[in-house]
């Protein structure tokens, strides 16, 4: 424990007066790779903000090593995306700490957003206002403005919502590209079944950590049904994980059946 | 250029085009800030709590100035406070702060009646007015302004954009808005002269929503922003000269006529 990068003791949070979670002990390893997975309203983005000093502790301590530089990419939903800046300016905001006095960006500053773009495959859209980005490119800006500051324990909110499939496959391995370089990464999402296969640790949480431990230990029918309050199916193919919400799915099924069988409306006897 | 020099021979004029300009300036700077926050009630709800301040003022026999600043702040940091620590939305929290606040200049102007008259110019602007010590006032609030923003670009920008991420990354937030509601409240005040508490807002609206129409670009939007609020002021004193109409309302007009030009424009092309 004492050689952790992040260390939560007996924390309590939440807002106003209302704790989300209490007594939570938590910690991260230097070079971990974990998502926090669990229901919407279970605290996971309050977990967050309480790791990032957003939010105060009501009780307990939330200690990190000294000189550890925090990284944070929040959920796309947060952003006004018709503000007026371009992909450059975004990521140069990240550049707050390393950057001199000036109002304006030095050449170094943006040689070095030059040099990330390229490696993130953003160099054509540098110029671009944030809204005339696709939703993968606009998750590659922001994950840019955060990897600038040179961050030792990353921290995402939901960085796979809302883009392709195509997409959250490039995030998931651009984060284990910089997990595999050492960096700590600790993201929150929905998506179980994106996580399961890329992700090597994983917390349950729900006002609490329900369980944790690798993807075969952690992601089974039992602990996700207790995390979610819900029936959860876990299906094996090829090698694959399948993570299913069978009350949701019937629904789903059977709201699929009835439209399949439901009578056609006809015109003069003709089907339309 | 007859018609632009004819009204310059009057120093009264001149002081209020050069107070008007100022002014139209100030307000655009900061508006893009207002706007691009999402609070353009801000700017309408200190103009009335400033008005309440300057009331108190007068009648404990303070600066009203200075009181009324203080009073604008004061109000500023309330209403920031209320809407961070209790969980208000910032608007509800600005409705409350700044109508009690002006309710208590309408409720002391009903009691005391001795100086009703000096406040319309308070409610409504006076730019014909203005004073040489007015006119500095405003020109060292301007200047200080000015300084602020350039000052803080980077850190003003940041906590515009996404303020929990600048705070992440090392910006004082906290600091950063209180700062910007102190300055705001002095542009308030400086501003309160030439429009009138009750047109102010739109000044710090209008000539940055204009710009954000024509601009992608932060730095443009500033620049641009700042100089329709003060190219819309110089046209307004013109146009409140030579059609006789209340100065305050022919610059907010002519500001809104512009903005619905440059829309029209826009969509066109």
């Amino acid at each position: 424990m004492s050689d952790a990068l992040l260390v939560l003791q007996c924390v309590s949070a939440g807002y106003a007066s209302q704790a989300i979670f209490t007594d939570l002990d938590l910690s991260l390893a230097p070079g971990q790779f974990a998502a926090l997975v669990g229901p919407t309203g279970g605290g996971k983005s309050t977990l967050l903000k309480l790791i990032l000093g957003l939010l105060p502790c009501m009780h307990g301590s939330v200690r990190h090593q000294p000189q550890v530089t925090l990284g944070y990419v929040p959920q796309r939903a947060s952003i006004d995306w018709r503000f007026p800046v371009t992909a450059e300016q975004v990521v140069l905001m990240g550049r707050y700490r390393h950057t001199g006095y000036w109002p304006w960006a030095t050449r170094a500053d943006r040689r070095e957003v030059a040099q990330l773009f390229e490696r993130l495959g953003l160099t054509a859209y540098a110029g671009r206002h944030i809204s005339q980005l696709s939703g993968g490119q606009q998750q590659r800006v922001f994950l840019a403005r955060a990897l600038i500051a040179r961050p030792d324990l990353l921290l995402l909110d939901e960085p796979t919502a809302g883009v392709d499939l195509k997409t959250q496959h490039d995030i998931l391995h651009l984060l284990h590209e910089l997990n595999r370089a050492g960096m700590t990464i600790l993201l929150a999402t929905h998506d179980l079944n994106t996580i399961a296969s890329h992700v090597p640790w994983v917390i349950c949480f729900q006002h609490g950590v329900m369980a944790q431990g690798p993807p075969d230990a952690v992601l089974t029918p039992a602990i996700l049904s207790q995390t979610y309050n819900a029936d959860m199916v876990v299906l094996q193919q090829g090698g694959l994980r399948f993570i299913v919400n069978r009350s949701l799915a019937h629904a789903h099924v059977a709201q699929q059946g009835a439209l399949a069988h439901r009578p056609r409306r006809v015109n003069d006897g003709v089907p339309r | 250029m007859a018609f632009l020099v004819e009204p310059l021979q009057y120093g009264f004029f001149v002081h209020g085009l050069l107070a008007a300009l100022l002014v139209g300036s100030l307000c655009g700077l900061l508006g893009v800030y207002i706007v691009l926050r999402q609070m353009s009630y801000i700017g309408h709800g200190l103009s009335h709590a400033v008005f309440g301040g300057a009331v108190v003022s007068h009648l404990l026999g303070l600066n009203v100035y200075v009181g009324a600043g203080l009073w604008g702040f004061g109000a500023a940091v309330l209403i920031h406070r209320l809407a961070t620590r209790h969980d208000m939305h910032a608007d509800a929290a600005i409705g409350i702060v700044t109508t009690a606040s002006f309710a208590v200049g309408v409720a002391l102007m009903s009691r005391v009646h001795r100086f009703t008259q000096d406040f319309e110019a308070v409610l409504f602007g006076n730019v014909l007015g203005v004073s040489e010590h007015d006119l500095v006032l405003i020109a060292v609030v301007t200047g200080l302004t000015g300084l602020v923003v350039a000052a803080l670009y980077k850190q003003l920008l940041f906590s515009t954009f996404d303020e929990a991420v600048a705070q992440v990354a090392g910006v004082p937030t906290h600091l950063v808005r209180l700062l910007f509601a102190l300055i705001l409240a002095l542009a308030i005040l400086a501003s309160m002269q030439v429009l009138g508490v009750t047109l102010i807002a739109a000044t710090i609206v209008i000539p940055a929503a204009t710009a954000r129409l024509l601009t992608h670009s932060f730095s443009t939007m500033l620049v641009l922003s700042t100089g329709l609020g003060g190219l819309t002021a110089l046209v307004g004193m013109y146009l409140s000269y030579y059609f006789d109409i209340a100065s305050g309302a022919s610059i907010v007009l002519f500001a809104a006529l512009l903005f619905v030009a440059v829309l029209s424009a826009r969509r066109q092309g």
